[in-house]
């Protein structure tokens, strides 16, 4: 059994699982950081923008300075934003039997496994997942492709000169690999090969391994995965939650008795309580506003937005803003809006009842009755006529890079009574906010990551117990920037294993036993014998049939009739030839009474000596030994036959055949 | 007893000696055994029971029963104790064998009713009421109830315990009360039989394998030890102490509860006061041989003594140091501290041990924590505290606390891991570092002090009861800080901390937490009263956005947030009308509504009580301190509060309202010079006479009377309580000798009137528009200066004062009530009982 690492990201994972005959992807994250040494692409000309300098060598060579764009320090690359895309080169991908997916944020690189790598399986997800999946990459080409940009950089990513560029270019990994945004073309094709499944529902894979989805807690349709076969179970746990937000509750109880539990997408902020940081960002979106400036709330158009929305419609009118505008800015956000009340069976308990009532599950249906939440596809149409300041803006995308977001930090940037709060902690904000400076708005750091913390990973691992655990090596050792912070590490015993991205692990664990049905013809010949209370045994003889992964015992084929003539035998091609058997033999040699034996049969001068394993017999006249261990008998005369039988004769008379 | 008493007292007496008559209700038996309590108290028993000699009857009724009830068979136990109390009444009743009947083998300890608990507690109450002489000490000896007791000290029923160790120390130390020992060998006195068999089963019960049996013994030591100083004491310790040095080497030491609560009680009495006494030994031998987490209760215990030896002092601050060294060890510091400690106690392996496994080092630590800030109250400690490296050992466990402390060693990993969010820790940390702001030292707070607050402030995950501990302790350090005399420089430091403060508290009164709402704003209000003198703070407080949110916070949802609102505007209020054109909270200058209003409207209409009692309180505040918004015009301000509390149906307003009236009155009075102050110059009758009707009129044209009147007649006994006090001290500067003649002369009636007539003249007022003619009574408005005078005159307020002064049950709780009240509930279950049938 073994696991290939195609992403380094501990939260956007991309595995795959070998297991038995099988080739299963294990999500497939992409890693969006690397749009972080991009310029942003601005929907409306920013003058700013185009007037940052061409970035120059230190020997003045200005070969880059089309390319390369130097802003307040930092360099950035004047092209169409470029993703990392997870390991193509590990293995052959068109190998992948099936990819399963655990929630929508790690899908986003699916068109680029599912149409050029020759893949030809089945995607698995859940139904939420491939919705709102789809929003998401339909937004994220959206937003590339509205800004077309006239020029392509490649020149930087030449390795001679990529070692000349300023960090953290100059560190930036792979980037000859990295790939523009797909097409909506290529969504519609990588999302058609994908089959929903429900939670719980199993599925066969070439009956060899039969794949469970679980819920995770994370988001609308979020699971973590169970492959097992009829003796193995590996849990695949991937973006899971305990906390009480809009999803269904995590199931703990069926990750139980795994031999293996491959362990990803913890939490990316372990030191931020989400709930301290709920109160943070209320905190600081009533200042803002109360002082007459704006805030700007970079997001996804799906997940924590929905939370941050019922936060604030409990806290709106205690904080007196009942009468400031909140505006949900991106191409997706009525669809996401609208979804998120269809997908009842898949939102926790209390969501759940309330449409029996039957009330819409998330409050922001009523915000937007009540025109507190106004949302729009993009900035430009009703949005700019309807548009009052001070406001609250949730636009994407969260890396500043690219969506309407680009607009209001060119808008706000300016003045210091406006605020943008960072919630999302996919992207570090200093990084996302380096194209932007000098910037006066103040910037506040609320990351809410609702994935599982350290301190519920212990619980869980105590509660599940699995035989090994597997994470990326981030979560083997303190974060960089706290090394004294020992418990934000996986602790447990044995030892987690770790991978990184390109690794391919060899799993520790065996497999033993294989599963064989015997067919009832022959289950009727078995004559069992009782060798201990409770244990019988019996000796089948058959032939054994395997056929799409599955194992049958079938009875032997009548013996051929001896040929009337006495002509050459014909080897049988059609059933194998079978042997007359001889017993087994079980039971235990008494060396006293052995022994006794062996004198009572004329042999004298009988030796016993204990070894580690069992014992020697030493018939000295006879020059014999006779070595006893668990499991075998040796007899060892010097070329006697006789005596060897005799003695072999006597050995077999303390033992049951059966 | 009188003599009403003494004629219900046989058919009582016959009702309780009847098996049949089962009582429901037993409380009144108690009342009954308290009435006798006292009844003996003054009177001789004796002649008592001679004179009633139908208690005698019912004790021997009840003996005879087959089957008495064990309520009735308990009351009588401690009846008869309570009469054999007086010696002359023991031999009264002894002679008539009734004491060997209830106390002796035969009686009660040998039927099946000593099963209930209720039996048991009552022979031990009898017989502990007896012990008053000496005869009754010979009777229990001989008639074997000793060895009853000593058997009900292991009780099942812990009242029953309780009381028989109780009743064991009471024995022993009366038994011991007048004998005088010459205190030499125990062995060589001749002490009461008595005593020597208590002392023996003591002394048994030490050595016995049983831990219950040595956790009475304990707990009886304990008692009596903590009640009796007498020298003899003294000599029985000298008896005994070896085993129990013997028990606090034992590995482990099961009953180091009780031996901590032993030696406690022991220490503070003055018998063994004395340096050179073995006590000291012990508790030293306990020091060493109990572990921090058990040991800690003695350790503060003696470190509170007045009376010690040093050395013990010095080694019980050690123990409780020990914790807090260790976690000072294991963490890295930038600056080095010098250890808490100079030698050991305990071994610090067990410290350790203690601090790296999860369920004993919170605790541990918790524990240690609250002992350290018990001592920093203490008005004098008699051992140097290390006070720099105990604050920063404290510091560090609030940095451990919330991963901001960098393990220095193994244990300071698992320190770290088991401290990171523990609010508990949190909590007792903060309180201690609070109290340590006593020894004020500026570049202590500056150092690591403010960092730390500043970091539990900002901090989103602090848990709201942490955050209010934070808000305490700053709160603390810089009321300390700006009392202290200080450089220029360092209060310019403060002043940054407090700027940084007030960003914090910004955020917090915006937070979607109403209890962090809340605590910020009690926060500000004791900060603004306690650091309004400073320039700077005013500074800082005005040029932030924190006066504008806490008015925002006046229409907050939650009402304790209102109400703390108003309190800390009203402080802001004050502060800002009473330095000029201060910029930041303008006060009804362009402003659509002023404070004075806001407030108003939030006592007339607010639906909670909480913000409606805050803005009384404000405004007693503001008329005592005379906020110039209600000196503009005072007589327009009460009239208006008034008038709203009038018609608040919450007794806690209507108490502000009268609090407010009763300031008022004494402001207006004192400002006439009518104040009754000792040393003012005393005022021609003439003039006296025209500032009493001026104020009068005042009184009349802000409706005060109506108002203290209405209250007077309320039925929450405190408001008319307080209504009346005020009245009567109106009365008694209104309503002079000449006035009353001047009524009499006119020909009025000086009949005292009651509520009733009260209630009806207040009923006339408020429907009487216009003043009525002038002197009469009845149909005078509240507006007219002599009608309120003269129902001031005619409202009998002594009395009132007197029947409100008195409880609710006065009547009901007379000796005659409660006989009249057994016989009526035998009556109603008699009737009961012929229902049923």
């Amino acid at each position: 059994m073994k696991l290939y690492c195609l992403s380094g990201h501990p939260t956007l994972p991309c595995n795959v699982l070998k297991f038995k005959s099988t080739t299963i992807m294990l999500d497939c994250g992409l890693d969006m950081t690397s749009t972080l040494n991009f310029l942003p692409l601005p929907l409306v000309q920013s003058p700013r923008l185009s007037k940052l300098p061409g970035w120059v060598l230190k020997d003045g060579n200005t070969f880059l300075d089309k390319e390369l764009k130097e802003c307040s320090g930092h360099v950035f690359v004047d092209s169409v934003p470029e993703f990392c895309l997870p390991e193509t080169e590990l293995l052959d991908l068109s190998t992948v039997d099936v990819i399963l997916i655990s929630n929508y944020h790690c899908m986003m690189a699916l068109p680029y496994i599912t149409e050029y790598t020759g893949f030809t399986g089945t995607v698995y997800a859940t139904e939420p997942t491939v919705q709102i999946g789809r929003l998401l990459m339909e937004e994220l080409v959206n937003f590339i492709e509205r800004v077309p940009k006239a020029q392509s950089a490649s020149l930087w990513k030449n390795k001679e000169v990529q070692r000349l560029l300023p960090a953290p270019l100059k560190d930036a990994v792979e980037v000859s690999t990295w790939r523009r945004c797909y097409t909506v073309p290529e969504v519609n094709a990588a999302l058609s090969k994908i089959q929903l499944v429900g939670y719980s529902q199993k599925i066969e894979l070439f009956g060899a391994v039969q794949v469970t989805p679980l819920s995770s807690g994370y988001a609308l349709g979020s699971s973590n995965w169970i492959i097992q076969s009829h003796y193995e179970k590996v849990s695949y746990v991937s973006g899971s939650s305990l906390l009480t937000t809009h999803p269904q509750a995590m199931d703990q109880a069926s990750l139980k008795n795994s031999d293996v539990l491959i362990l990803t997408g913890l939490t990316q902020i372990p030191t931020a309580n989400p709930d301290g940081m709920v109160g943070e960002f209320c905190s600081n979106l009533a200042m803002t506003v109360r002082n007459g400036g704006n805030v700007l709330v970079p997001c996804y158009p799906s997940g924590v937005i929905y939370d941050l929305l019922e936060c604030l419609y409990q806290y709106i009118d205690s904080a007196g803003l009942s009468n400031v505008p909140f505006y949900f800015i991106s191409p997706v956000a009525n669809s996401s809006l609208e979804f998120s009340q269809i997908f009842a069976e898949w939102l926790c308990h209390n969501k759940q009842t309330k449409v029996y009532l039957p009330e819409p599950p998330f409050p922001h249906a009523e915000l937007i009755q009540t025109n507190k939440l106004k949302h729009y596809p993009s900035i430009h149409g009703d949005f700019s006529n309807d548009f009052k300041q001070p406001c609250v803006v949730f636009t994407g995308h969260p890396s500043l890079r690219f969506g309407d977001v680009v607009h209001f930090m060119e808008l706000w940037g300016k003045s210091s009574l406006n605020t943008v709060i960072f919630t999302e902690p996919d992207f570090s904000y200093l990084d996302a906010l380096a194209p932007y400076q000098p910037l006066a708005m103040k910037c506040v750091y609320c990351p809410i990551d609702t994935r599982l913390n350290f301190i519920q990973v212990s619980k869980l691992l105590k509660e599940v117990q699995p035989l090994h655990v597997v994470c990326p090596e981030q979560y083997t050792q303190p974060p960089p920037t706290q090394s004294h912070r020992t418990d934000l590490m996986i602790d447990c015993q044995p030892p987690a294993m770790s991978y990184r991205r390109a690794e391919v692990l060899t799993l520790p664990f065996r497999r033993r036993y294989e599963k064989i049905e015997i067919m009832p013809e022959l289950a009727d010949s078995l004559v069992p014998l009782e060798i201990k209370p409770g244990i019988s045994l019996a000796t089948v003889s058959a032939v054994l049939h395997t056929k799409d992964n599955k194992h049958v015992l079938q009875p032997p084929p009548k013996p051929t009739q001896p040929p009337a003539s006495k002509k050459r035998k014909r080897v049988s091609d059609d059933a194998p030839e079978c042997k007359p058997l001889k017993p087994l033999l079980s039971g235990s040699i008494p060396m006293d009474q052995f022994v006794q034996t062996l004198e009572k049969h004329g042999f004298s001068d009988v030796k016993v000596e204990d070894t580690a394993k069992g014992h020697i017999v030493l018939l000295q006249e006879a020059e014999t030994l006779i070595q006893i261990e668990e499991d075998s008998t040796h007899i060892i005369c010097d070329n006697d036959e006789t005596l060897r039988v005799k003695l072999r004769d006597l050995v077999l008379k303390f033992l049951q055949k059966f | 007893m009188d003599r009403e008493c003494s004629q219900l007292l046989p058919s009582v007496c016959a009702v309780l000696a009847d098996s049949r008559q089962l009582v429901a209700d037993d409380t009144f038996l108690e009342k009954f055994l308290d009435w006798f309590k006292t009844l003996t108290e003054t009177e001789s028993s004796l002649l008592l029971l001679q004179e009633n000699p139908c208690l005698t009857e019912l004790i021997t009724c009840v003996l005879k029963l087959k089957d008495p009830s064990s309520s009735t068979l308990s009351f009588i136990l401690r009846l008869t104790g309570i009469f054999a109390a007086s010696e002359s009444c023991f031999q009264y009743l002894q002679q008539r064998e009734l004491l060997i009947s209830l106390f002796g083998e035969v009686g009660p300890l040998s039927s099946a009713l000593w099963e209930e608990a209720s039996v048991r507690s009552g022979w031990v109450q009898g017989v502990h009421s007896m012990v008053q002489h000496q005869s009754a000490l010979h009777f229990l000896c001989n008639c074997g109830a000793i060895d009853v007791i000593f058997t009900l000290q292991g009780d099942p029923s812990l009242f029953v315990a309780s009381a028989a160790n109780q009743l064991l120390v009471h024995m022993l130390t009366f038994s011991l009360q007048s004998f005088q020992t010459k205190l030499v060998n125990i062995k060589d006195c001749d002490w009461p039989v008595c005593a020597q068999k208590l002392i023996v089963h003591i002394e048994e019960s030490l050595k016995s394998n049983s831990a219950s049996r040595i956790k009475q013994s304990l707990k009886l030591l304990t008692s009596m030890f903590g009640c009796c100083h007498d020298l003899w004491t003294e000599v029985l310790w000298s008896q005994l102490s070896e085993r129990i040095v013997y028990l606090l080497e034992e590995k482990p030491v099961h009953a180091w509860h009780s031996l901590v609560d032993l030696f406690l009680s022991m220490a503070r009495s003055p018998v063994f006061s004395c340096p050179e006494c073995s006590l000291w030994t012990s508790v030293t031998c306990a020091l060493e041989h109990l572990n921090p987490a058990q040991v800690g209760r003695l350790a503060v215990g003696v470190l509170k003594l007045q009376e010690c030896p040093q050395a013990v002092r010095i080694q019980a601050l050690s123990v409780l140091l020990q914790p807090m060294d260790c976690v000072l060890k294991a963490a890295s510091h930038p600056l080095e501290y010098p250890g808490l400690l100079n030698r050991s106690v305990n071994d610090s392996a067990t410290v350790e041990t203690l601090l790296s496994c999860r369920s004993s080092c919170a605790s541990l630590l918790c524990q240690t924590l609250a002992h350290l800030e018990e001592l920093q109250y203490l008005t004098y400690l008699p051992v140097d505290l290390p006070y720099i490296p105990l604050l920063q050992s404290v510091v560090t466990i609030l940095q451990f606390c919330i991963g901001l402390a960098t393990p220095a060693s193994c244990l300071g990993n698992k320190i770290s891991r088991i401290l990171i969010g523990c609010f508990r820790v949190q909590r007792s940390a903060l309180d201690i570092l609070g109290a340590l702001s006593h020894r004020e030292s500026h570049s202590v707070f500056m150092g690591s002090v403010s960092d730390i607050l500043l970091a539990y402030l900002k901090s989103p995950d602090t848990s709201p009861t942490v955050l209010k501990k934070s808000f305490q302790a700053t709160l603390k350090w810089l009321v300390r800080l700006s009392e202290a005399p200080s450089s220029r420089d360092h209060w310019q430091q403060t002043e940054q901390f407090i700027r940084d403060l007030f960003l914090v508290l910004q955020k917090r009164l915006c937070s979607p937490y109403w209890e962090v709402r809340d605590s910020a704003l009690e926060f500000l209000t004791l900060l603004v009263k306690h650091l309004r003198e400073k320039d700077g703070f005013r500074q800082v407080l005005f040029s932030s956005e924190v006066p504008k949110l806490t008015e925002d916070l006046l229409e907050d949802p939650e009402s304790y947030v209102r109400a703390s609102a108003v309190t800390a505007m009203g402080q802001l209020s004050l502060l800002t009308q009473l330095i000029s054109k201060m910029p930041g909270i303008e006060n009804g200058n362009g402003k659509e509504k002023s404070i004075v209003a806001q407030l108003q409207e939030i006592l007339s209409t607010d639906s909670e009580g909480f913000p409606r009692r805050a803005v009384i309180s404000v405004f007693i505040d503001w008329l005592k301190e005379g906020h110039p918004d209600v000196l503009k015009d005072t007589e327009q301000f009460v009239s208006s509060v008034l008038q709203a509390v009038n018609s608040d149906l919450d007794w806690e307003v209507k108490a502000g309202g009268l609090e407010l009236a009763e300031v008022f009155s004494a402001q207006t009075l004192g400002r006439l010079g009518l104040a009754a102050c000792p040393y003012a110059a005393v005022s021609s009758s003439a003039t006296r006479s025209t500032h009493l009707s001026e104020s009068l009129q005042i009184f009349c044209r802000v409706k005060l009377f109506e108002f203290l009147f209405g209250a007077l007649c309320d039925f929450d006994r405190p408001v008319a309580q307080k209504a009346c006090d005020i009245l009567i001290t109106l009365k008694a500067e209104l309503c002079e000798e000449s006035s009353l003649r001047e009524g009499t002369r006119a020909g009025l009636s000086t009949e005292a009137h009651g509520i009733a007539w009260l209630e009806e003249t207040l009923r006339r007022w408020s429907s009487c528009a216009e003043p009525c003619p002038r002197g009469n009574a009845d149909g005078a408005g509240s507006q007219d200066p002599n009608g309120v005078l003269l129902v001031l005159r005619t409202v009998d307020l002594e009395g009132l004062h007197g029947s409100l002064n008195r409880s609710s049950d006065h009547i009901e709780k007379s000796p005659q009530s409660l006989l009249q009240d057994i016989l009526a509930t035998v009556g109603t279950l008699e009737d009961n009982e012929a229902d049923c049938y």
